[in-house]
C-alpha cells in the first residue's frame, strides 16, 4: 500500500499525488488529511482509499465503482452523486450525504446531519443502499426516488428525534427503515411508515450484519428494536397537478 | 360542458378532398374522423392546436385552420384567452402548464437595435472574396500570457472548445424531444463543427458516437449523471436556471418515461422523474464552486464547466459570482428560451429579456476586469443571424439556438410540447410520431439553416469592416438603438441611431 501524507496541500495538489499513485497501487492510504476536498472523486471499480483525519466536503463525488474508508469523521456531501462502490465512515457525516448516488453503498457508524439521501434512485440491478448507524437530521430521503435508506438510531440522545423534520417529503420511489419509533410530526404527507415485509426483514438483516462487521457492533443488541418501513403512497405526487394550456 | 368554443376552426373544401385520409390518420390531437359513410371526412376542431400537420400533408390542399371566428363584446382587459384560460382552471383544478416559449408581445430588443457599416474610410470587406473567421474558442482564458525566453509559451492554458462557427444548439433533452430530433441535432452538430447538447436527460447510448460533439449537462436531479457521462463530452454544463422557467425545476411526467428514456435517464421505466427546483447540494455561490470543482476533479481537468442560469433580476451580479466560483463558461438564458413544458404564468412572467441580461453582465465583467477570463453564451431566442450577430457585439461569445432548429425540422410552434403528441416527431416519445422525423434528412436542413446564417454572420462582418469574430465581440459602437429611452440605451451601452 503506497502512503500520501495530504498535510497542508491544497485538494489540487493531494488529488493530484494521489491519483498519481493510483495509476501503479490499488491501496492507497492518505494520512494526515485536514479538510482537502474532492477526495476519491470518481474512483474505479478495483481501487481502494484509505482516509485518515477529516476529508473535506464532496469525498467519493461521483464514485465509480471503488471503495473508499474513513478513519475520522466525514464532512458535507460523502458520495454525492454516486455512481456505485462502496463508502465506510468510522465517524460522523455533514449534511447531504449520498446525494442523488444511484448505487453503491455508504456505511456511517455514528450519525448524519440534515439532507441525507436526496434524491437517491435506482436503475434495474443498481440499488444502492445508505446506513447511518445514528440520528439523522431533517429532510432525509426529499425527493427520494429510488434505493434504500436504513436509520440505526444508536446512542441516541433522549431529547433528539431519530430522523429530523419533513423527513420524505415528495419521496415517490424506495424505502426509508427506522430502528425504533418515527416521530410522526417529522414525517411528511403521502407517506405510509409500515411493517417491514419478509423481504425487507432479509435486507435488513443483511445491511445490519454488514454495519456490524464493519464497525465492531453487536448484530443482536441492534435487531432488539423493531423497524419501521417509509414508502411513498404514491409513485406520482404531481400527477394531478397539470393542465394542459 | 366545457363552457368553451374552439380556439381553432379547420375549414376543408370539400371540392378539393379526395377522402384519402391522410389528416386523420396523421393527426395525433384525433381531430379528423371519417363520417359512418366511410367517405366524408369530418372534425372535432375542440381538440385542434394548430400544429399544421394536416394542411402541410393534404395532397390537394384542401385544409386550412383558421382562427374559430367567435365575436366577444370587445373588453381590453378580459380578452378571450385571458378568459379561456380561467374556464380550464375552473374545469381542471390545475396548474396552466404550456410549452416552447414566452409568447406575451414584450419588446424584442434585438428589432430596436441597428447594425452598422462601413463607408468610405475602412471599407466594408467582400467575404466572397476575402477570408472572413468565424472561429470561436470557448473557455477558460489566463489573465496574461507569459513565455521563455525561446518564444515558447509557458503559461499553461486550460482546455479550450474549438466552435467553426458561434453557434451552438441548445440543451434539449432526450424525453423531451424524440430520439429522432435529437439525433438530427448531433448530426448536424458534428457536420457544422459545433455542439449539441443533452439537456438533463442523460446520454442515449445511440448518442454515444457524437460525444465528441456534446455537451452534457448536470442539473439538479442528477439523470444519467454518472463518470462515463462526463468523460464522454466536449464541456459539462450545470444547468441552474432555465430562461423559460427560472426558479423552478423539471418534471418529465412517469408517461413519457418509455423503456429507452428511462436508460438514457438511468431510472425505471415510468417513473416520474422530478428535477428539484434548487440543486440541494447548492445553497450559495460557495456550494456552487464545490460542484463546479467536483467535477473538474472527477474529469481531471481535462472538461470545461460551464454554468447556466436564467436571465433574472440583477443577473450581472449572479454572473460575476458564477465566474468567480470557477466556470470556464457562463450562459444565460433569456426569458423568450424555449421548453417541453413549463407552468405557462412562469414561463410569461418571470426572468428578462437576453438582450439586457447580456449587456448588463457583459458591462459588469468588464468593470471587475474579468470578462476576458471567463466565455459567455446568450440563449433565449435568436430567430435569425442578424440577432446573433447583435448579441456577439453586446458581448456574446457564442449563442444557443434551439427552437430556430425544430422550426427548420418542422416545428409550427404550436406550444403544445407539454402534450408529448408532437405530430412533427419532434417534442413527443410515441413511436408512430418519432418515426414521422428522418434523421437523415432533417440534420441536413438544420445544416442548411445553419449554413446560411454563417453565410450572413460573414457578409454583415464584412460590411461593418470586420475579417473576424473575434472583432466584433462585445464590439458595441457597431450598434445603435431606435425607439429606446434612454435608460434601455445605458442598459444596453448603445448610442442612439443618429449619434
Ligand atoms: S392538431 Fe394539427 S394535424 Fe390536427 S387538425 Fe389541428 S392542425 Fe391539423
Ligand atoms: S415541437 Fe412539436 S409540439 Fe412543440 S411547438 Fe413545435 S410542433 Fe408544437
Amino acid at each position: 500500500m503506497k502512503i500520501v501524507t495530504a498535510g497542508k496541500s491544497s485538494f489540487r495538489t493531494l488529488n493530484a499525488e494521489v491519483r498519481e499513485a493510483l495509476e501503479t497501487e490499488n491501496d492507497v492510504r492518505i494520512e494526515d488529511v485536514n479538510g482537502q476536498r474532492y477526495i476519491g472523486a470518481g474512483l474505479d471499480r478495483g481501487k481502494r482509499l484509505e482516509v485518515h483525519g477529516t476529508p473535506g466536503n464532496d469525498m467519493g463525488a461521483y464514485l465509480n465503482g471503488g471503495a473508499i474508508e474513513v478513519f475520522g469523521n466525514g464532512q458535507e456531501a460523502v458520495g454525492n452523486t454516486m455512481g456505485g462502490g462502496s463508502i465506510t465512515v468510522h465517524g460522523h457525516v455533514g449534511d447531504t450525504l449520498g446525494y442523488a448516488m444511484r448505487d453503491g453503498e455508504i456505511y456511517v457508524e455514528k450519525r448524519a446531519g440534515s439532507r441525507a439521501g436526496i434524491h437517491m434512485k435506482e436503475f434495474r440491478e443498481m440499488q444502492p443502499v445508505v446506513v447511518i448507524g445514528g440520528t439523522v437530521g431533517a429532510f432525509l430521503g426529499e425527493y427520494m426516488a429510488g434505493g434504500t435508506l436504513l436509520v440505526l438510531g444508536l446512542e441516541k440522545h433522549p431529547d433528539r428525534p431519530i430522523v429530523g423534520a419533513h423527513c420524505a417529503t415528495g419521496m415517490h420511489g424506495g424505502r426509508i427503515f427506522v430502528r425504533g419509533d418515527v416521530p410522526e410530526e417529522n414525517v411528511s404527507e403521502h407517506i405510509s411508515v409500515l411493517r417491514p415485509g419478509e423481504k425487507d426483514l432479509a435486507d435488513l438483516d443483511r445491511f445490519v450484519r454488514e454495519y456490524c462487521a464493519r464497525f465492531g457492533k453487536d448484530f443482536d443488541a441492534i435487531m432488539q428494536v423493531p423497524f419501521q418501513k417509509l414508502v411513498p403512497t404514491t409513485s406520482r405526487p404531481y400527477a394531478n397537478l397539470y393542465t394542459p394550456n | 360542458m366545457q363552457y368553451m368554443v374552439p380556439e381553432f376552426e379547420v375549414e376543408r373544401n370539400t371540392s378539393r378532398c379526395i377522402s384519402c385520409g391522410a389528416c386523420v390518420r396523421q393527426c395525433s390531437y384525433e381531430v379528423h374522423y371519417f363520417d359512418v359513410d366511410g367517405k366524408t371526412v369530418l372534425a372535432d376542431e375542440s381538440k385542434c392546436v394548430a400544429c399544421h400537420r394536416c394542411a402541410t400533408i393534404c395532397p390537394t390542399h384542401a385544409i386550412k385552420i383558421k382562427a374559430y371566428d367567435m365575436a366577444y363584446k370587445p373588453h381590453a382587459n378580459w380578452t378571450p384567452v385571458v378568459q379561456q384560460e380561467i374556464l380550464k382552471q375552473a374545469q381542471t383544478g390545475g396548474v396552466l402548464l404550456s410549452g416552447m416559449s414566452n409568447n406575451k408581445p414584450y419588446p424584442i430588443y434585438w428589432d430596436r437595435i441597428l447594425l452598422n457599416a462601413s463607408q468610405v474610410t475602412n471599407p466594408s470587406i467582400d467575404p466572397l472574396r476575402e477570408p472572413m473567421e468565424i472561429r470561436t474558442y470557448l473557455g477558460r482564458k489566463p489573465k496574461k500570457l507569459e513565455f521563455h525566453k525561446n518564444g515558447k509559451l509557458k503559461t499553461k492554458l486550460e482546455p479550450q472548445i474549438k466552435l467553426e462557427t458561434p453557434i451552438m444548439f441548445s440543451a434539449m433533452s432526450f424525453g423531451s424531444i424524440s430520439f429522432n430530433a435529437q439525433k438530427s441535432l448531433a448530426m448536424a452538430a458534428r457536420k457544422l463543427g459545433t455542439l449539441f447538447n443533452t439537456g438533463e436527460g442523460g446520454m442515449h447510448p445511440g448518442l454515444r458516437e457524437y460525444s465528441d460533439c456534446a455537451v452534457v449537462q448536470v442539473a439538479s436531479g442528477r439523470f444519467g449523471v454518472y463518470k462515463d457521462y462526463l468523460e464522454n463530452c466536449r464541456f459539462i454544463e450545470i444547468k441552474i436556471g432555465q430562461g423559460a422557467k427560472p426558479g423552478i425545476g423539471g418534471h418529465l411526467p412517469g408517461e413519457k418515461v418509455t423503456v429507452e428514456v428511462s436508460n438514457a435517464r438511468m431510472i425505471p421505466e415510468g417513473s416520474d422523474a422530478i428535477s428539484p427546483a434548487p440543486h440541494h447540494d447548492i445553497y450559495s455561490i460557495e456550494d456552487l464552486r464545490q460542484l463546479i470543482w467536483s467535477l473538474k476533479e472527477a474529469t481531471q481537468y481535462k472538461k470545461p464547466v460551464a454554468v447556466k442560469i436564467a436571465a433574472v433580476h440583477n443577473c450581472s451580479a449572479i454572473v460575476s459570482g458564477v465566474a468567480r466560483a470557477g466556470a470556464d463558461i457562463v450562459v444565460m438564458d433569456g426569458f423568450r428560451g424555449g421548453t417541453g413544458a413549463a407552468p405557462t404564468r412562469i414561463r410569461d412572467n418571470v426572468g428578462i429579456p437576453i438582450e439586457l441580461a447580456l449587456a448588463a453582465a457583459d458591462q459588469r465583467l468588464r468593470d471587475e476586469s474579468i470578462r476576458g477570463t471567463v466565455s459567455l453564451v446568450a440563449a433565449g431566442s435568436f430567430r435569425n443571424s442578424a440577432d446573433i450577430v447583435k448579441a456577439i457585439a453586446l458581448g456574446a461569445d457564442a449563442v444557443y439556438v434551439a427552437s430556430a432548429p425544430l422550426i427548420a425540422m418542422g416545428c409550427h410552434m404550436c406550444q403544445q410540447c407539454q402534450t408529448g403528441k408532437c405530430n412533427w416527431g419532434i417534442a413527443t416519445q410515441r413511436p408512430e410520431l418519432v418515426k414521422r422525423l428522418n434523421p437523415e434528412i432533417m440534420h441536413e436542413r438544420v445544416v442548411n439553416l445553419i449554413t446560411a446564417w454563417n453565410h450572413e454572420i460573414k457578409e454583415m462582418l464584412g460590411g461593418m469592416g470586420l475579417n473576424s469574430i473575434d472583432s466584433l465581440r462585445g464590439n458595441r459602437m457597431m450598434l445603435r438603438g431606435i425607439g429606446l429611452s434612454d435608460r434601455e440605451l445605458s442598459i444596453l451601452g448603445i448610442a442612439h441611431a443618429g449619434e
